[in-house]
């Protein structure tokens, strides 16, 4: 009798829409919510702080802290990352995150508040019209109209954006809908007959790439980030091993394929390795899984693969034939297609030429780097973060010399353990980055390697590593300039820094401290090895201030406009 | 090339905006677009004339329609059966004298007056874009105050023709 009066009690139980929409992010199984308060969004602050909902709250001191704080954690953890802004400025703010999401095709679910229905349109105070500004970078956006549909928007867009080629979702709640009352049920099923992404693949075109394979002499695969979300990394390495196949990485796939594996031959692209861009270019047989071709890997297009038959796994039909044109597509979800072409019989000839002469070139034309004479060596550094975290920290960074130092000497084994900005090549994005992937593998040692320029723009996320205690280890690669734009400026603008250089840098270390955080700061490279041990070990964040040397640029590099085969500094 | 796209949507608020920031954000040069209801209520119907430079830019053109949520369906008409119709607006310069003139100019392309002014004529016609086309040339001469075009709107014809019948000579 009792439990009937209450559910008779909480069936006419008046609640609001905000308190509606904790409910309902309960219900998805959100147990971190990446926010900032502000004026619409005051009714489901105050949903959150009345209910025991069993969620964290992040509170970062910009919203663009919160995205990319929520980019980190859908990086690693594979599930959406929620955000919470408010309307005008708010929303505005976590345009760049919204877009590198977009971009680099993570799951995340954004919720702006919006001014009342009644006034939209009018130029209210902290109106922006979030709708027409996302629509061109978002997978989809709703603006919630009714009360009764925002249950069922919520579920689609929690669908939507973890789904298919993953990717960010916005809903824009106004605030009339977030303090209306209702004791009602919505209904929460929901219909989306546009949308419906095809995961298994179609037989004849695996029979195809199957036949393919059985002729190629120079097989090599290329595979990115969409290994990653299907969760395929076992597959791909099953597939690759049992025909022996070399692979290669696009600096988003890394780790999707275990990177001290001798059949791997480093990753390709402008700053590929020597054995992985000539793979592409001499290859016969070309099969990419999971990668967009985006032209910081391809190059000149004109010389990119000329001799493949190329074949493109995708899960998004609209990527195959976008940049390379291909002669066997395959739009499936990576894992699907990997097992189907495991229960394949293919008669794969024998390539062990071309395996011998890849493997030739790897060891011919090794990364290299030099040592100066004064500060660190940036490539020496990595080399030391890759050892003494094992290789198995979660490593995040910015855009520019210290993100490609990364992607170059930390061979990552494990999948999901690499957060980088790629497409949209966001500064600022690593350590907030890192503040999402450390919440969302709390366990796990979260190293943000970011250059000085680009730990600057979103520095004052320190707050939120001091205040939940994460042990996020901050590693700026400290060169005193945007690194990469001087490395160009040098090679194709005749060494004029123009605004490259800076003239001043803050005290890192002072500045760390002053949110309360622990800063080191390392100018030789005798102190690199203890005390990076001393600060990985540390049950705390640490901000490492690490001086390197200016001049250092990153090598080998594919010039803008030449072909991969054209490689400048493969060799010392 | 032109082709002739046309699309069924869910009938959304800014579901146009979706489609055409889409076609700028990709660079498609479209020449026209007409939206308007469909025989299914919340479904819209939507026709494109685009220009593209080869095939490869087509299938991306279909594939990014497609691609978008409130797409239910994307087809390429350009070279099946189809009635494709677009409706102009004429208004002509004109007088008592030439009135009768231009009402026999007009008269073979079926077109009609229905607006009469003391100094011009407004002329409705109906058809295929180059019939349109013609007839605008052909007024051109009297002086044409204001034109209004709708785009062309297209579907396939009820019964198609056995593939081997699809000919790409016409006269």
């Amino acid at each position: 009798m009792k439990v009937e009066n209450h559910a008779a009690e909480s069936a006419n139980k008046t609640i609001t829409g905000a308190d509606l929409l904790i409910e309902t992010l309960v219900e998805a199984g959100v147990d971190t919510l990446f926010g900032y308060p502000g004026g619409a969004v005051l009714p489901i602050y105050d949903a959150m702080y009345r209910s025991d909902a069993p969620f964290k709250h992040i509170l970062s001191r910009h919203e663009q802290g919160s995205v990319h704080a929520a980019e980190g954690y859908a990086r690693v953890t594979g599930k959406a990352g929620v955000v919470l802004a408010t309307s005008g400025p708010g929303a505005t703010n976590l345009i760049t995150g919204i877009t590198d999401a977009m971009m680099d095709s993570l799951p995340l679910v954004v919720f702006t508040g919006q001014v009342a229905n009644q006034v939209i349109g009018t130029d209210a105070f902290q109106e922006s019209d979030i709708m027409g500004i996302t629509t061109p970078i978002t997978k989809y956006n709703y603006q919630v109209k009714k009360l009764s549909d925002l249950p069922r928007i919520v579920k689609e867009a929690f669908h939507i954006a973890t789904t298919g080629r993953p990717g960010p979702v916005v809903v824009d709640i106004p605030k009339n809908i977030s303090q209306e009352l209702s004791a009602e049920k919505f209904e929460t099923e929901f219909h989306l007959p546009g949308y419906q992404p095809t995961t298994k693949p179609n037989p004849l075109q695996i029979v195809k790439l199957a036949e393919a394979l059985g002729r190629a002499k120079k097989p090599l695969i290329l595979a990115g980030a969409g290994v990653l979300f299907s969760e395929a990394s076992a597959e791909l390495k099953e597939f690759v091993e049992k025909y022996e196949l070399p692979i290669t990485n696009t600096l988003l796939g890394l780790g999707s394929f275990p990177g001290t594996n001798p059949l791997f031959l480093g990753m390709a692209g402008m700053h590929g390795t020597y054995a992985a861009n000539m793979g592409i270019y001499e290859s016969d047989l070309l099969i990419n899984i999971g990668a967009r071709f985006d032209d910081r890997l391809t190059g000149n297009l004109e010389h990119f693969a000329p001799n493949a038959r190329v074949a493109h796994i995708d899960i998004d039909p609209a990527e195959i034939g976008k940049n390379i044109s291909t002669d066997i597509p395959v739009v499936a979800d990576a894992k699907e297609a990997l097992k189907e072409l495991l229960n394949s019989e293919i008669d794969m000839p024998e390539h062990q030429a071309w395996k011998e002469k890849l493997q030739q070139n790897k060891k011919e034309y090794p990364l290299w780097y030099e040592s100066p004479s004064d500060l660190l060596s940036p490539q020496w550094l990595l080399e030391q973060v890759y050892q003494i975290s094992n290789g198995e920290a979660i490593v995040t960074t910015d855009v520019g010399q210290h993100q490609m130092w990364a992607a170059q000497f930390y061979n990552f084994d494990k999948p999901n353990r690499w957060v980088t900005s790629g497409g949209l090549g966001t500064m600022g994005f690593g350590f907030p980055a890192a503040i999402g992937a450390q919440l969302g593998a709390p366990d796990d040692l979260v190293v943000s390697v970011v250059g000085d320029g680009g730990f600057q723009m979103t520095a004052h996320e320190l707050s939120i590593i001091y205040e939940r205690n994460l042990p996020v280890k901050v590693v700026i690669v400290n060169n005193n300039a945007l690194g990469m734009v001087r490395q160009w400026q040098e090679s194709f603008y005749d060494k004029r820094y123009s605004e490259s250089v800076f003239s001043t840098n803050p005290d890192f270390i002072k500045l760390a401290e002053s949110y309360g955080v622990r800063g080191i700061k390392i100018d030789r490279e005798d102190d690199v090895v203890s005390t990076l041990k001393d600060a990985f070990a540390y049950n705390g964040p640490v901000v490492i201030d690490c001086r390197v040397a200016q001049e250092t640029c990153v090598y080998p590099m594919i010039a803008p406009g030449k072909g991969i085969h054209e490689m400048i500094g493969v060799k010392k | 090339m032109k082709r002739i796209i046309t699309a069924t949507v869910q009938d959304r608020a800014g579901v146009l905006n979706r489609i055409t920031g889409m076609l700028y954000k990709r660079q498609f040069n479209i020449e026209s677009i007409s939206v308007g209801g469909s025989e299914v209520k919340g479904i819209s119907k939507m026709t494109f004339v685009v220009e593209v430079s080869d095939d490869q830019k087509l299938e991306q053109l279909t594939k990014q329609l497609n691609k978008q949520i409130d797409v239910l369906k994307v087809s390429d008409i350009t070279d099946k059966a189809m009635v494709a119709r677009e409706l102009a607006l004429i208004k002509v310069a004109s007088n008592a004298h030439l009135s009768a003139e231009i009402q026999g100019v007009i008269a073979p392309f079926r077109a009609s007056v229905i607006d009469v002014s003391k100094d011009s004529l407004t002329i409705q016609v109906t058809g295929k874009p180059d019939k349109v086309d013609a007839l605008i040339n052909l007024l051109g001469t009297y002086g044409i105050k204001e034109l209004a075009r709708t785009g062309t709107t297209a579907f396939l014809r009820g019964q198609q023709p056995h593939v081997t019948e699809i000919s790409s000579f016409s006269v």
